[in-house]
Order: C-alpha cells, then structure tokens, then sequence
C-alpha cells in the first residue's frame, strides 16, 4: 500500500492541476489548488510512513496551515475584486496586464 | 487484505469526487464534491496510521476550510451566465494533454514497486501523542512562525474585505 499511495497522490496531483489550467471560475481554481496540495500531503504522509519518521507530519500539519492561510486571502481578494467588477472569471480580470 | 480492500474503496471515491471537482459547472457542486474528496484522503490517512493528520484533516479541511469557500460562494450567488460556458479551447486541450503525460510518466515510474512489504511502524506511529511530543520540541520554532503567519492571513482578509469610507455601497 506504499506506492499505490503514490501512484493515488499523482493521479489527484494531475486531476488538481488540469483543472487548475483549465477552469477560470476563480474560486473553482482556489478549490484545485486545494487538491493539489491535498495530494502533496498524501504524498507526505505516504513517505512519513515508509521511513518510519514522523518528520513528514509536521510537513503536512505546516501545509494545512498554510493552505488555511491561503484560502482566508484569497477569498478575500475574489470577494474584493468581484465588489470592484463584478466578475469572478479569471479571463475577465485583466485590470494588470501589461 | 481488508486494509487494501478498504484503500482501493477510498481510492476509488477520492478519484471520482475530485473528477467531479474540476468538471461541474456549478461551483456549488464543486465544493460539495471536494469536501468528499478530502473525507476520502482523510480515510486513506488512517490507513496509513496518520491519526491525528486524518482528525485535523476532517476538522480544519473539510470543516473550517469549505465551510470559508461555500460561503464566499452563496455571497457571491452567481447567476447562470457569470458561470460561463464549456467550451473547448486550445489552452484546455494543450494543458490538459500535459497533465495527463506528467501523471502517467510518474505513475510508471511509482508502479515499478507496486506491492512493496509493508513496514512494521512502532505502536504509537502518529498519534496525537507522538506528533505532538515533535511537534512541540523539535519543531518548536516552525510551529510558533506558523502561527504568526495565520495572524497575518486574518488581518489581510480582514483587511482587503472592508469596506472604505466613502466608498458609496
């Protein structure tokens, strides 16, 4: 059951960033990231236990924490931004391109 | 034997629910499909004896953390045509065919030691009481930053969500 985990982490890793590149609802984008980084943490846990080390835990308990950091802003700037132009899409938030 | 049984099950949901994820167009169902996503990878964590990461999983994940993105979500109440159309574009083809050849070059690469023996972990391996004993010895200093990085995810929301003076709405 150790590289089946893996070979699981990779699979979700894949299905988190295809949508990542493909959606452009921001939100729907945020919510990929989540999976991705969801995957990482199996992918922590999955070699935590191989080496029998807890070390890999307290990556995954950091990544959580930061993924918590990170879903709090950037809800934050989605809210802000559809208040300001009433549009979460992605391709519509051009206000920076050069 | 059961313990495989038993991944291949969450396994199984996990894939499905996070298929789900990217491919709904409401993103209601989205999120809905992501909270049973990270249920799944939290029964997987407790068959790989990461205890406490698969209770914190449940709490902080699928509870604090959705709980924040269907908010936003029925807050921000989009209509049909703000959710756009599904369209086929270049760029989706292009970066989905990526993806999918990154996944299965890694995937052959992982398979190569497809049912590996199983290590014998000491009792105790990740529980509450182990990761914590670590946690707040070893990883003392990490544990304390993380903290002040949380204080400061709160005052940047709080304050990129308030409202000026002024500011008519």
């Amino acid at each position: 059951m150790t590289s089946e985990t893996l070979v699981l982490s990779m699979i979700l890793f894949g299905i988190g960033a295809a949508g990542f590149v493909a959606r452009r609802n921001a939100i729907v984008v945020l919510m990929c990231l989540e999976l991705m980084l969801n995957a990482a943490n199996l992918a922590f846990i999955d070699f935590s236990r191989q080496h029998m080390n807890m070390t890999g835990h307290i990556y995954v308990f950091m990544i959580m924490t930061v993924a918590a950091a990170e879903a709090a802003v950037a809800l934050a700037i989605v809210v802000r931004i559809f208040r300001a132009r009433k549009a979460v899409n992605l391709d519509e938030i051009n206000l920076m391109k050069g | 034997m059961i313990q495989a049984i038993f991944f291949y099950i969450f396994a199984a949901s996990a894939v499905v629910m996070a298929l789900v994820v990217v491919s709904a167009r409401n993103p209601i169902y989205s999120a809905a499909a992501l909270i049973g996503c990270l249920l799944s990878v939290a029964c997987i964590f407790v068959l790989q004896s990461a205890h406490l990461l698969a209770l914190l999983q449940v709490l902080v994940y699928a509870g604090a953390i959705m709980v924040l993105v269907l908010f936003v979500l029925m807050l921000l109440n989009l209509s049909r045509d703000e959710l756009g159309r599904r369209r086929i574009t270049v760029r989706r083809v292009t970066g989905v065919y990526l993806v999918g050849a990154l996944v299965t070059l890694m995937t052959i690469r992982f398979t190569k030691h497809l049912w590996a023996p199983a290590v014998s972990l000491e009792p105790g391996f990740g529980t509450i009481e182990e990761v914590g004993k670590i946690l707040y010895t070893k990883y003392l200093l990490p544990f304390e930053m993380v903290s002040l990085l949380l204080l400061a995810a709160i005052i940047g929301a709080v304050v990129l969500t308030r409202k000026e003076k002024g500011d008519g709405r």
